[in-house]
């Protein structure tokens, strides 16, 4: 699909902040009635004045850095002017000339498995605009509810150059973006609507469509296919593309024109005289050099300290979370051993059953580890005891072992007896050949009574029948 | 110059509905403002640099500490149609 040009605008919602971008009512609406998190400032009343959230300002900084771009010096808001219910100001406070920042770029791993540079045009901060529900369909209800809890919510808006190439590069950017969020602590992806998504698609000579609000990854995906099948269509019945905004359905899965007449031109952006100009150049070098190891650089380093396949680095610095639970396994067990384990079993068993990391002990995969190093257990075993601790809870590894019998070296000295009663046994085994099936059972007491009783009666039936049958 | 059309297409942009009579009326207000404004031109601004406000504030901030909102009953007081909590708006895509 290289006749495929997307770019992106995400918007980012700096939840791990306690209040919202120009008014101190707290960002914690989520499970809230409508309109219960809500002042004069983000009701838009008459009289009412926005103040700047400083730790906003610190945190779309972070971004702003970790995206590799430049800091604007001097930085400042603007009124967009529009008039939707979901802004009840008549306008949002974005930003216009003068972002935060500009210019920067990610890497991320492209479509043809080479490393693809994708530019970041810039980064700005403005207010989440409130939250429209409609009494069915978008393109069909007959009025609309409003909730201004999330109005005013402090949002980073990040713009990309069209580098991306396809539906999947697009999700994989998407995955890089979130991934550095999470380490910068700014964002908390698993609250509803946290990530909103508008995407600019077109094919190459066509013009471009844009389709707005999109949520979640697996929604980005699904609706860039959408489209670009749409545009492939139209082209091929030699209809034109034009240039236009469409929503994303997500129920229906398509994406449907909302017929708008504001061009770009009449959003009238004006300086928000309400708000001073922000200069920030003196707070960059605190920031930057408070900065976490990203997931890039952290990935390297995985691989050379712990000498680790890319893919498991990659898989393991994914979530900042994940990283530092690697590492304190690490620390107790067989780092290669421990990668394996954590990156191709026990994400995998997590992402199942929907649980984070944090659901799983530290201490009880460094000792899963050990087990499997010294071979106590097998691998078999190994994922038993993952699945047990994670839907039974309570318990540790080794009392699992000994509560399921896990133990390699109780297998084989159950093994090592069959053989041994076998090769007592010419005569019951003559006569099992002779067609006597009960002269197993003298081989099977025979077994249960060299290893004590623990083993299993109807297995070491199984077994001898095998062994004797072998002879 | 303002035209008819650039008034009626501002009155669609602020959602106010213009009676027909008032148009022309508007028009000429129009024009009369941005005349107004275009005496700015006369003056010479060469080597100025540009300013957006008259007062030189910079960094006016507040911390990130959550106050307490209003309550629902006092969000919805003033609006003339609510259901269920939510405020209540003609569709408009």
């Amino acid at each position: 699909m290289e006749d495929v040009i997307i770019g992106l605008e995400i918007h980012v919602q700096l939840n791990r902040l306690q209040s919202k971008m120009f008014c101190g009512c707290s960002t914690a609406y989520h499970d809230s009635l409508p309109n219960s998190h809500t002042c004069p400032v983000c009701l838009g009343l008459p009289g009412s004045l926005p103040v700047i959230n400083r730790k906003a300002v610190e945190y779309g900084i972070k971004v702003g850095l970790a995206l590799n771009c430049n800091i604007e010096g001097e930085t400042l808001f603007y009124r967009k002017n529009y008039y939707y219910p979901d802004l009840p100001k008549g306008f949002q406070i974005s930003q216009y000339d003068y972002p935060l920042a500009t210019q920067g770029h990610i890497m991320i791993l492209g479509d043809d498995g080479a490393e693809r540079n994708i530019r970041i045009n810039r980064a700005h901060m403005e207010e989440d605009p409130g939250r429209l529900v409609h009494a069915g369909t978008i393109d069909k209800a007959k009025y609309t509810m409003v909730d201004y809890n999330r109005c005013g919510m402090p949002l980073l808006e990040v713009v990309t150059e069209p580098d991306l190439t396809s539906p999947k590069e697009a999700r994989v950017f998407l995955d890089k973006l979130k991934s550095i969020l999470d380490y910068l602590d700014v964002f908390d992806g698993t609250q509803e609507g946290s990530m909103r998504i508008d995407a600019n698609i077109s094919l190459k000579g066509g013009d471009r469509s844009e389709v707005k609000n999109i949520t979640g990854f697996k929604g980005v995906e699904k609706a860039l296919s959408y489209e670009i099948t749409r545009q492939k269509n139209m082209q091929r019945r030699n209809i034109k593309v034009v240039q236009e905004t469409r929503h994303f359905d997500e129920l229906r899965n398509i994406t449907v024109s909302i017929r708008s007449k504001v061009g770009a031109h009449d959003y009238r952006y004006f300086p928000e005289c309400d708000l001073a100009v922000m200069r920030i150049a003196s707070w960059v070098p605190a920031i930057r050099a408070a900065l976490p190891e990203l997931p890039d650089v952290k990935r390297e380093r995985f691989v050379k300290q712990y000498g680790l396949a890319d893919d498991h680095a990659k898989s393991l610095t994914s979530e900042i979370k994940l990283a530092n639970f690697y590492e304190a396994v690490a620390a107790r067990a067989a780092p290669k051993l421990a990668a394996v384990w954590i990156a191709d079993v026990l994400k995998g068993e997590l992402n199942y059953r929907d649980l984070s990391i944090e659901s799983f002990k530290e201490e009880h995969m460094a000792e899963i580890v050990q087990m499997l190093e010294k071979s106590t257990i097998s691998e078999d075993g190994a994922v038993q005891i993952i699945r047990n601790l994670l839907d039974k809870k309570g318990g540790t590894p080794r009392e699992i072992v000994l509560a399921l019998g896990l133990c390699k070296a109780e297998d084989d000295a159950v093994q090592k007896a069959v053989k041994e009663a076998v090769a007592e046994s010419a005569a019951a085994v003559a006569d099992y050949k002779a067609g006597s099936e009960r002269a197993l059972n003298f081989i099977v007491g025979l077994v249960m009574k060299k290893t004590r009783g623990k083993a299993d009666a109807s297995e070491v039936h199984r077994l001898v029948k095998e062994e004797v049958e072998k002879v | 110059m303002i035209t008819r059309e650039d008034v009626e297409h501002i009155s669609w942009l602020a959602s106010i509905k213009i009676a027909d009579e008032e148009k022309d009326e508007l028009v000429e207000h129009f024009n009369s403002i941005l005349e107004y404004f275009h005496q700015l031109e006369e003056v010479d601004t060469e080597g100025v640099e540009p300013t957006y406000r008259v007062v030189d504030l910079a960094n006016i901030f507040r911390e990130d500490v959550a106050y307490e909102s209003l309550s629902q009953d006092q969000a919805l007081k003033n609006a003339p149609r609510t259901e269920n909590g939510y405020f209540k708006s003609p569709r408009i895509v």
